[in-house]
């Protein structure tokens, strides 16, 4: 994944030469995660920049750059690292064009490596999409595939509005069957894809739990389930009608997702699918999220973090008796 | 037994030579001086250029005249708020004429008068005071960027709209306002480093106007200057006379041939005060007294201006009053404009979040265009 995005902001840099990639640590060094490795050889290091290191300045300055005709892409280096840039997302970023009424819209990508599951000490696992998600005006995207990755994100660049483009890190790794040479379609921002078909409950997901599901189902077929899953890659907008159409097939639905589970995404997911699928639905719709902790320290984050077994035994609750 | 005869002493003597390191040691040039530079009622102002100081006179006589207006229009609910800049004329003006045509303007809530004074409509630049909408004009066609409330978050701005347009190429060289109180958030510090360290075509204009809302710049600063906080970023601080137009235009107009030269940006700080309360919503008086207030009207820079020109023969009583006739004519058009009743469109709620509507935005716009039916019917 992490040659998909590389290969993504070199592709859309080659095309249009307004895009400049900017964050600490993205030049020389290729960034912590080298996604932006070699593009300061190719581009040079006015269009991908080692800034300073100062969030709040990164996307500020990003701001004023798009105001003049550019696209930054910017790069948040860690989750937990981009909260010194609320001010400058929530006022101006995602405000911008509301605030001058159309005139002044501001496409910028602003890349967030996200989520747990790498060992990362403090302050470099949370899952932040909540924050991103309750803010009008930001387009939030979150791949979960390889091809996804690269799709998304140059849909993201081409944007004449903000995304916030999660990254979920521990996925950056994940081999898949992608030819560079020939990249997939790109697919638009807002719509969510069926990644397994199933009969008996739908998994509805995102990012890095995309994979956890994907095995949940298979080893829920030994329980007699055959579970659909649900991608949503894009969580603002949100495909309410892939979602909805998926559920009242399958009459069951659990959401899945890293972050905390009290105001986090899933809590309105539950609440649009429960709004518009109340007379298919066999049972409520369930959550599997993060516990409502700060993340935990490396060693015990097996224990917060979604997985198999959990999903399976939520999936198992959905036998709704009362 | 000393230091030296301790077992095991020689041993750590070896190598001490630290890796070699030294700071700059060009920061002289860079300190502010350590009075506000002043023009008018010095020697300086021999080199008054005639044509220049009559421009600047009408516009601050113009400047006051709006402020006067602006405040009159609070009273009478036109607009929500407004924040004076009754006695901090002479920066607001110098801001605007100092920049070309191509330049851009980072205001600041406060900074309506500079926007005015470079051209925006006044009404346009008061919708946003008047409250219905954000902002009232083009940013790019005016090449002023939106008023901001937050404090200091459009310098970050300045310096990446300068920064992009030296990349392509442009003369380009964008002016940030903020006041004293910006001075001690943390995006203030950002842009001031970012600047640097790209030297970036910006200058940085602090209107220290003695407080942040109610605090004295003693309790928001222990810096000896706020241009001193220059220094430290390796950019020139410059402190001057905010009441002193001639200063304030100098000084101002340096800075920018020094960006647009390419020498990077500078910080400026303006002596001034603000001579009514934050905004109508304030209550001064809990925390100043009339002594200060006072002695600032003695140093006001509409006055300070006129008896310099008056006494050099560069205006007379004629001239006084045809400005004055002017100011009056911008102030009826601007009472003309804000008496009319603003059309606001219900579903502009709708509009300009996204460049495309989003379903769930569709569905709200459908709700509350049900809604303003069922009303219209009932």
């Amino acid at each position: 994944m992490a040659q998909a995005l590389t290969r993504a902001m070199r592709d859309a840099m080659a095309e249009d030469p307004t895009v400049h990639v900017m964050g600490e640590d993205v030049g020389t060094l290729g960034g912590v995660f080298r996604i932006t490795d070699g593009l300061a050889k190719e581009f040079g290091e006015e269009r991908c920049t080692d800034t300073p290191l100062a969030e709040a300045g990164i996307l500020g300055a990003a701001v004023g750059m798009a105001m003049y005709g550019l696209r930054p892409v910017v790069e948040m280096q860690f989750d937990a690292f981009a909260y010194p840039a609320f001010e400058q997302l929530i006022s101006h970023v995602a405000k911008m064009r509301n605030r001058t009424r159309g005139a002044m819209p501001l496409p910028i990508t602003i890349r967030v490596p996200y989520g747990g599951g790498i060992g990362g000490v403090e302050h470099h696992c949370d899952s932040s999409e909540a924050y991103y998600v309750a803010t009008p005006g930001l387009h939030v995207v979150t791949p979960a595939t390889v091809e996804d990755a690269y799709g998304l994100l140059r849909a993201s660049i081409a944007s004449d509005d903000p995304v916030v483009f999660l990254e979920p890190k521990r996925l950056y790794w994940s081999k898949a069957d992608w030819r560079p040479e020939a990249p997939a379609a790109v697919p638009g921002i807002g719509k969510a894809l069926v990644r397994r078909t199933g009969t008996s409950a739908t998994l509805i997901t995102y990012g890095p739990s995309l994979p956890v599901c994907l095995e949940a189902a298979e080893a829920a077929r030994e329980e007699g389930w055959d579970l659909e899953v649900v991608d949503l890659r894009s969580l603002v907008p949100f495909d309410e009608d892939t979602v909805v159409e998926s559920v009242r097939r399958t009459g069951r639905a659990v959401v899945v997702h890293e972050a905390n589970g009290f105001g986090g995404p899933g809590a309105e997911i539950a609440a649009r699918v429960t709004e518009r699928c109340f007379h298919h639905l066999e049972a409520p719709v369930l959550r599997v999220t993060g516990f409502d902790i700060p993340y935990p320290p490396p060693m015990l984050e097996k224990h917060h973090l979604p997985g198999v077994d959990r999903i399976l035994d939520t999936v198992a609750r959905l036998q709704w008796e009362n | 037994m000393t230091v030296q005869e301790l077992p095991g002493a020689g041993a750590s003597h070896r190598s001490t030579q630290p890796p070699a390191w030294s700071p700059r040691t060009d920061a002289a040039p860079l300190l502010p001086d350590p009075e506000p530079y002043r023009v008018l009622g010095t020697e300086a102002a021999d080199g008054l250029d005639p044509e220049l100081m009559r421009r600047c006179y009408a516009e601050l006589v113009r400047g006051r005249r709006y402020n006067a207006q602006a405040t009159a229009l609070t009273k009478q609910g036109r607009l929500a708020v407004y924040p004076s800049t009754v006695g901090q004329e002479a920066c607001e003006i110098a801001a605007a004429l100092v920049l070309e045509e191509q330049d851009w303007l980072f205001p600041s809530y406060r900074d309506t008068l500079a926007a005015v004074a470079r051209g925006l409509d006044p009404v346009q630049a008061l919708t946003l005071l008047r409250g219905d909408w954000h902002t009232g004009y083009d940013p790019r066609e005016h090449r002023i960027a939106p008023l901001s409330t937050p404090l200091a978050t459009q310098l970050p701005h300045a310096v990446g709209l300068a920064h992009a347009a030296r990349l392509r190429g442009d003369d380009v060289v964008a002016l940030a306002m903020v006041g004293d109180g910006g001075t001690s958030e943390g995006d203030f510090h950002e842009a001031l480093n970012f600047a640097a360290v790209w030297q970036a075509p910006v200058v940085f204009l602090v209107q220290n106007n003695g407080f942040a809302i109610s605090v004295p710049l003693a309790k928001q600063t222990a810096a000896p200057t706020l241009a001193h906080k220059a220094v430290g970023y390796g950019m020139p601080g410059r402190l001057v006379d905010g009441n002193d137009i001639a200063a304030m235009h100098e000084v101002l107009s340096e800075a920018v041939r020094r960006a647009r030269a390419g020498g990077g940006p500078t910080l400026i700080e303006a002596v001034t005060y603000r001579m009514e309360a934050h905004t109508n919503a304030d209550d001064a008086t809990r925390y100043r007294g009339d002594a200060e207030v006072e002695a600032w009207k003695a140093h006001d820079p509409v006055d300070l201006l006129e008896r310099e020109l008056t006494a050099r023969g560069i205006i007379d009583e004629a001239a006084i009053q045809a400005v004055r006739d002017d100011a009056e004519a911008m102030a009826a058009a601007l009472r003309e404009g804000m008496n009319a009743d603003p059309v606001v469109d219900p579903m502009d709620l709708f509009a300009h979040v996204y460049a495309e509507q989003t379903d769930r935005l569709r569905e709200q716009a459908a709700m509350l265009r049900a809604e303003l039916e069922a009303e219209d019917q009932s």
